[in-house]
């Protein structure tokens, strides 16, 4: 009976040693650094300012990019924040020239120092071909302008597809989140783009992203209770959800279609069709 | 319920035991299970329906084949029926109720295998050197140990006890002809009056096995190792402190009707005990036991020529426990109250290889990491109404929470259930009566119960577990509602010199009755795989079960016995259940004269007509066997030698049964030879 009444006031001692041991964690002290996360890309110089380009990962790639800009004044060695931006990226192929989607660059907060917007880079650089982005700002009335170049390397994962749509219109279709999949139910972000013409790409209007992930490395599986991406506004990007069951590498194959149901792009997953012509592909 | 039959059992060494033990620790045990030598004095003989005596120390020359399997001694229980993945480990149906529905423990304690395939039941890592009986209560009798729906099997473990200086020696071999079996074991003990300790040890080495005509079943062969000791220590009067620990490690273990194999299967079994035998009447054993054990599972597909897709499956499981048990008795009133709980851990990963080497692993928790904990208690009053007839009634009651631990396996799982709550809590109830009378030989009981159980891990929480005998992928459902059993049991035999019949019988309905349904918005994951299957409930399920022994001894030296068995199960639409088996027979002639001994059985099954499609299952044809085995002591006055050779599965029949896993054959005809030298 000592014995048995001994073990259990041990464990019992265990147990509150172990449960005391856990509230000793040290409280976070709240830092209001805007760049945190960021990591700066490039920047650029003119006679004025100093043009700081910043994404999360410090570079850019090939599909949705979205990327801060933040302005220093040389000779005050101070930050604009009154800045009014306004961007355009521009590929110089072989024979011409042209743009891609991109958004309207805003202030992120009042008192921060920090612009944002995206970009998606819809084709890679190569040895003849390069990407520029002309950057235009006012402050105060004044006009200034700053040119960088850009890298875009060639992306071994497709998250961007640019297409002649059944109407005859070319769109843009970009993968945007989750940008860390998880096994889980993923909140699943698309932008979808028309190509006007070579300069303009505003975002599509009133389509349907229709998802259908697939594993073509185990039997082409697919996973339940996927959501077909929509508009929660016009102008916005396309929410949906993206199931995946397990790491590895997944297909999304995807179908653009219009309000009627009318196909723009893309064909249902079959026994004899194993993946569609518009997808996206992500690897984790 | 109480002393019914005690079949197998292996009388003659039980009443030599009570005589070389010493009065104060012949307490409850051994004269529980002498329950032949006792007529309505069986009180104390409590819930346990059947004992199985096992053990390599004592070889029964009742038992056709000593160093059998586990699985094979339990096998002849007409409760038990064994399914069959392969040559080894095979998972034990109680009352046609697979594990889920079963309770299984060692020596009282809380086992968990660690196999999403239920490739390793608890039977799987202990060897028959380990133990010294099986006890095999019906039903809700069994809830002692914990909750369960069919009953439950005990395995007890084997060891001496205080006594005279004493020093044994045991070596035991065996060879199979069908799988060239190889089993090597070997025993020693010590034991004085303040001291004893057993260690043991088991080898098994088979290959292959061939089916009747020779035909070679590919991917069953395995080895097994298992080594184990057990160690008690008298503290004080009456009291007594044992440690037990056992080993089991079984490596190379081909699973011929799954598309796995195994290559590592490891457990570590521990407990101690503190035993308290007061002399005064009042509380006659208290016994307090904590126990840990840890179970590493390794299914993989590495040895298999053609596979889809490369896969690992590794599984954990470890559990941490305790229980006190206490007797008492109070005038006819024998009382048992049992406090246990335990917590579990269960763990098991897929992680399949890609064709193209560049591509990432994929990767999926097939048991997210839960965390099972249970804290019950359990009651049992027993009592003499007369010199006739008995009482027994039981209740217990028990908190039990799932909690899955792992965020990576709660996200997973909440892509079916994004409801999903990491944390369930259930209560779970269970009261069972029973009486019984005994008098001028003719004795019956009848008996009813209620209980309930929670779902198991993969029924909970299991994600994309592919079952292949239907060729679905399974996944867990976390909002079941406990499955539960209403059950009524009765029996009748009769006891003359010369003769022993019995027929008995159980019914269960069992309500919120878990199954996998067909959910056709899901595809399924392993590749060629018709569909998805999500746990959920019917209705109800009901299952009956008659047997019906009998044993007539033709001549002092001459035993007949014979066994009919039958089933049924179907759920609340008449539609079958899976893995009920047909109608089962036995009948065997013993013939035992001084140092020698025979046997000639007969078993086999009827035509499985009941077969339950929905679920897979396609008809299986009768079958009969015929075996034999012959045996001989030797005896050079302090060592003994028991030599045992025979034939199983005489006439070589190809034949498989609704119990085997894809319906794979059977071993055909095994000629055997165990030898147990004890000094």
């Amino acid at each position: 009976m000592k014995f048995s009444l001994k073990i259990f006031i041990a464990f019992f001692a265990m147990t509150l040693f172990l449960t005391s041991c856990r509230t000793s964690d040290d409280p976070v002290t709240p830092t209001v650094n805007e760049l945190d996360g960021l990591n700066k890309i490039t920047e650029v110089s003119n006679d004025t300012h100093v043009i700081e380009l910043y994404s999360a990962s410090g570079t850019t790639k090939m599909g949705y990019n979205n990327l801060k800009i933040r302005i220093k004044n040389k000779s005050t060695n101070q930050y604009e924040k009154s800045a009014t931006i306004s961007w355009m990226p521009v590929m110089h192929m072989t024979s011409m020239s042209h743009s891609c989607p991109k958004s309207s660059v805003k202030k992120i907060s009042t008192d921060g120092t920090l612009y944002e917007g995206y970009i998606v880079f819809q084709m890679a650089d190569n040895a003849s071909e390069y990407w520029d982005l002309k950057i235009d700002y006012q402050i105060n009335g004044a006009s200034y302008t700053a040119t960088t170049g850009i890298s875009v390397p060639l992306e071994s994962k497709k998250t961007v597809t640019s297409f002649l749509g059944s109407d005859n219109s070319r769109y843009i279709v970009a993968y945007i989140e989750p940008r860390t999949p998880k096994v889980s139910v993923n909140d699943w972000v698309v932008g979808v783009w028309k190509m006007e013409d070579m300069m303009n790409f505003p975002v599509a209007d009133g389509l349907t992203v229709k998802l259908d992930p697939r594993m073509p490395g185990m039997g082409n599986h697919s996973s339940p209770n996927n959501l077909d991406a929509k508009q929660v506004q016009a102008g916005g990007f396309y929410f949906g959800k993206l199931s995946l069951t397990m790491t590895g590498y997944w297909k999304l194959n995807l179908q653009l279609t219009k309000a009627d149901g009318t196909v723009l792009k893309g064909e249902p997953v079959t026994e004899a069709n194993p993946a569609s012509s518009l997808y996206h592909e992500i690897e984790f | 319920m109480f002393p019914m039959i005690v079949k197998h059992c292996f009388l003659p060494n039980f009443s030599k035991m009570k005589k070389t033990i010493p009065l104060f620790f012949l307490s409850v045990f051994y004269l529980n299970f002498s329950a032949q030598d006792i007529q309505h004095d069986s009180l104390k003989h409590s819930n346990i329906q059947e004992v199985i005596v096992i053990g390599t120390k004592d070889i029964s020359q009742k038992q056709s084949k000593p160093l059998s399997s586990i699985d094979e001694y339990l096998e002849q229980s007409a409760n038990i029926n064994m399914l069959k993945r392969g040559a080894y480990a095979w998972e034990p149906i109680l009352n046609n109720m697979p594990t889920e529905r079963t309770l299984v423990t060692i020596d009282g304690m809380r086992i968990f295998g660690a196999c999403t395939d239920k490739m390793d039941p608890v039977t799987s890592y202990v060897e028959v050197s380990n133990l010294s009986r099986a006890e095999i209560s019906s039903g809700q009798s069994g809830s002692s140990h914990g909750s369960t729906i069919g009953g439950s099997i005990d395995l007890v473990r084997e060891k001496s006890t205080f006594g005279d200086e004493k020093f044994r020696f045991g070596l035991n071999s065996g060879f199979e002809s069908v799988n060239l079996q190889k089993i090597f074991g070997s025993s020693v003990s010590y034991r004085n009056t303040k001291f004893y300790t057993d260690l043991n040890f088991m080898n098994r080495d088979a290959e292959n096995y061939k089916a009747g005509n020779g035909e070679e079943i590919r991917f069953s062969q395995y080895r097994k190792f298992n080594i184990s000791g057990i160690s008690g220590v008298k503290i004080g009067k009456n009291k007594l402190l044992e440690a037990s620990v056992i080993y089991d490690k079984a490596n190379d273990v081909g699973y011929p009707a799954l598309p796995m194999d195994v290559s590592l299967a490891e457990a570590l079994i521990t407990s101690l005990k503190f035993q308290y035998l007061p002399k005064n009447k009042f509380i006659s054993d208290w016994e307090t036991k904590i126990y840990f054990n840890t179970i590493t599972h390794r299914m993989d597909d590495t040895k298999r020529p053609s596979v889809p897709i490369h896969m690992d499956m590794p599984g954990w499981s470890k559990t941490a426990g305790y229980f006190s048990k206490l007797q008492t008795t109070l005038n006819q009133h024998h009382f048992n109250l049992n406090l246990s709980g335990f917590y579990n851990q269960s763990v098991a990963e897929m992680t399949m290889y890609p064709t193209n080497p560049t591509e990432n692993l994929m990767f999926m928790y097939t048991w997210p990491d839960v965390r099972t904990f249970n804290q019950g208690i359990f009651l049992e009053d027993h009592f003499q109404l007369d010199d006739f007839s008995e009482f027994r009634f039981s209740a217990s009651l028990s908190y039990h929470s799932n909690k899955v631990q792992s965020d990576f396996g709660l996200n997973s799982l909440q892509i079916f259930y994004p409801e999903m709550m990491a944390q369930n809590n259930r209560i779970l109830k269970s009261l069972s009566a029973n009486y019984s009378r005994n008098q001028f030989g003719f004795e019956y009981g009848i008996g009813v119960g209620y209980g309930d159980r929670a779902p198991s891990v993969s029924e909970g929480y299991g994600f994309y577990l592919f079952n292949s005998a239907e060729n679905y992928d399974y996944i867990g459902n976390p909002n079941l509602k406990n499955e539960s059993s209403l059950e009524a049991n009765a029996y009748l035999s009769l006891k003359k010199t010369n003769f022993f019949g019995k027929i008995s019988s159980s019914y269960f309905h069992i309500s919120n009755y878990i199954v996998g349904k067909v959910n056709p918005n899901f595809a399924p994951m392993t590749i060629g795989a018709k569909g998805v299957k999500l746990y959920s409930a019917l209705d109800y399920a009901t299952i009956f079960n008659i047997s019906l022994d009998a044993e007539i001894k033709v001549l002092p030296e001459l035993k007949w016995t014979s066994q009919v068995v039958y089933s049924r199960g179907k759920d609340f639409e008449n539609v079958n259940l899976p893995f009920i088996s047909p109608i089962s027979y036995l009948s065997k002639i013993l013939f035992e004269k001084n140092k020698f001994n025979a046997e000639f059985s007969v078993n086999g099954n009827l035509k499985n007509s009941s077969y339950a499609s929905v679920y897979g299952e396609k008809p299986v044809s009768d079958y009969v066997l015929l075996n034999a085995s012959l045996g001989y002591k030797f005896d050079f006055g302090h060592s003994k030698i028991f030599t045992k050779l025979g034939v199983e599965n005489l006439l070589d029949r190809n034949y498989t049964t609704y119990a085997d896993w894809n319906r794979i054959p059977r071993p055909g005809r095994n000629f055997f030879v165990n030898i147990n030298y004890n000094f």
